[in-house]
């Protein structure tokens, strides 16, 4: 369709949206919904592990303490999710990718590509230059709380300038990847990189 | 967990207008709409499909609709709950005509759907309207004469807000193989003999199929709900893979 249908005697209700805020086809919430695949599941603190690997080998396992040993990083920013709503400010803190990078002794990105796997069977992929130069984290507390577990908690992905399935919730292994390969989402219809501000929410979009 | 990667085929959804066929009001602030789509390809039961509004100023506003009708009907059809306060779906309920058209595109995801195809037993929770894709599940079970040893729980706050129940009870008159179980979270009146309160450990354990035998399990409705009614499915010993959820947010509309 060129051009959109109008809907005669509709009008927005909400106030007028930031454009530069605000992108196309979503609009502000001041809650924060929950979506996810499957049940919730409870992850203890005392049974959390973060792994990054690389192929065959692992570059490196936290357990919470030693993870909030390393350097820290407090980000505002507005987060945008597929199923329409955007929530601005939202305040998270953790460990970006930098600083994780950095901790296995990495000074440079080793492979192009980021498969997240988390509880539930969930996975999700990134390429690793939307992770990197202050772009991406793996938070714990979100508005200066521990992350509850039906968002996420202990630990989840932040890649606020994606859609928000690809800061995928309670993450167990970071993998390394030579070369693409799709996640759950990315599966089932969703689109592979999923920038809302060209409005990628499906395939194909 | 089985993912199929249709990646490589993938085509873009393309806005399209649909032309309103028919209005349902179910309840007192839930209607049906039966749509015709110009170009529909087809759809699984349980998936949804996006809906966009312009207003004369162009601004636009899209929202996501669960699919109600089963894929052997001709007319698309989506049930929408008025939300307070909301934006679209006030428009939907108190403007739409029939004859008037609007734009959708879809279907859309592949992870919270069951075609009649699938092996063993099916237990569906509902909460409020979230029985909405569990309705195009249910349907298409009907349509194809499937047997699927079949559990509905369906949670609603009154008699009056149960969706499709003259459907439902129907349905499961005629098919020994489907059990349709209601409970209600704010009923006062006396002469109901069904379950009251909310879906809890006892009742999913008396209606749901016994854990060893490892239905598929689906829980849609509001946030709260989703996630009480999934974790305690849990604690009774199902397999978290088996059970695949879709939750309304709190807010949208």
């Amino acid at each position: 369709m060129d051009e959109a249908h109008i809907s005669h005697g509709f009008r927005s209700k909400r106030q007028t949206q930031a454009k530069d805020r605000v992108p196309p086809g979503q609009y502000v919430t001041a809650d924060f919904p929950i979506l996810s695949a499957g049940p919730t599941p409870q992850i203890k603190v005392s049974d959390w592990k973060l792994a990054l690997q690389l192929g065959g080998s692992l570059l490196g396992v936290w357990t919470w303490e030693a993870f909030e040993a390393l350097p820290q990083t407090t980000i505002k920013t507005d987060i945008h999710c597929v199923t329409k709503w955007s929530k601005l400010d939202t305040t998270w803190q953790g460990v970006t990718f930098d600083d994780l990078l950095k901790a296995v002794g990495l000074s440079g990105p080793p492979e192009p590509y980021v498969m997240a796997h988390c509880g539930g069977g969930y996975t999700t992929n990134i390429p690793l230059a939307d992770l990197i130069g202050g772009k991406g984290m793996v938070a714990t507390h979100y508005d200066g709380l521990p992350i509850a577990p039906a968002h996420g908690g202990p630990a989840r992905l932040l890649v606020p300038h994606l859609y928000f399935w690809k800061s995928a919730k309670w993450l167990r292994r970071i993998r390394l990847m030579p070369t693409d390969e799709r996640g759950f989402w990315e599966s089932l219809g969703y689109h592979n990189y999923g920038d809302p501000w060209k409005e990628q929410r499906y395939d194909g979009d | 967990m089985t993912v199929i990667d249709t990646s490589a085929l993938a085509e873009r959804l393309e806005w399209q207008l649909a032309q309103v066929r028919d209005i349902v009001a179910e309840t007192h602030r839930v209607k049906s709409f039966m749509l015709e789509p110009v170009n529909w390809t087809g759809h699984l039961p349980g998936q949804h499909i996006d809906i966009r509004l312009t207003a004369e100023d162009g601004y636009q506003a899209q929202r996501s609709y669960s699919i109600a009708s089963p894929p052997e009907d001709k007319l698309l059809t989506v049930t929408v709950e008025r939300v307070t306060d909301g934006e679209v779906s006030p428009y939907l309920l108190d403007e739409l005509r029939v004859g008037d058209r609007l734009e959708l595109r879809g279907p859309i995801a592949r992870h919270f759907v069951w075609t009649s195809g699938s092996s063993g037993s099916l237990c569906l929770l509902a909460g409020g309207t979230g029985i909405t894709p569990l309705m195009a599940m249910l349907r298409h079970r009907d349509r194809s004469s499937c047997r699927t040893p079949t559990v509905l729980i369906y949670s609603a706050r009154s008699r009056g807000d149960i969706v499709y129940q003259n459907e439902l009870d129907g349905m499961a008159r005629n098919d020994t193989n489907l059990r349709v179980v209601y409970t209600l979270t704010r009923e006062k009146a006396k002469d109901w003999a069904g379950h009251r309160g909310r879906v809890d450990r006892t009742l999913l354990a008396t209606n749901c199929f016994p854990p060893a035998q490892n239905p598929a399990i689906y829980v849609c409705g509001p946030t709260a709900f989703v996630e009480s009614a999934s974790d305690f499915l849990v604690e009774l010993g199902f397999d978290s893979l088996s059970i695949k959820t879709e939750r309304f947010g709190p807010s949208g509309g």
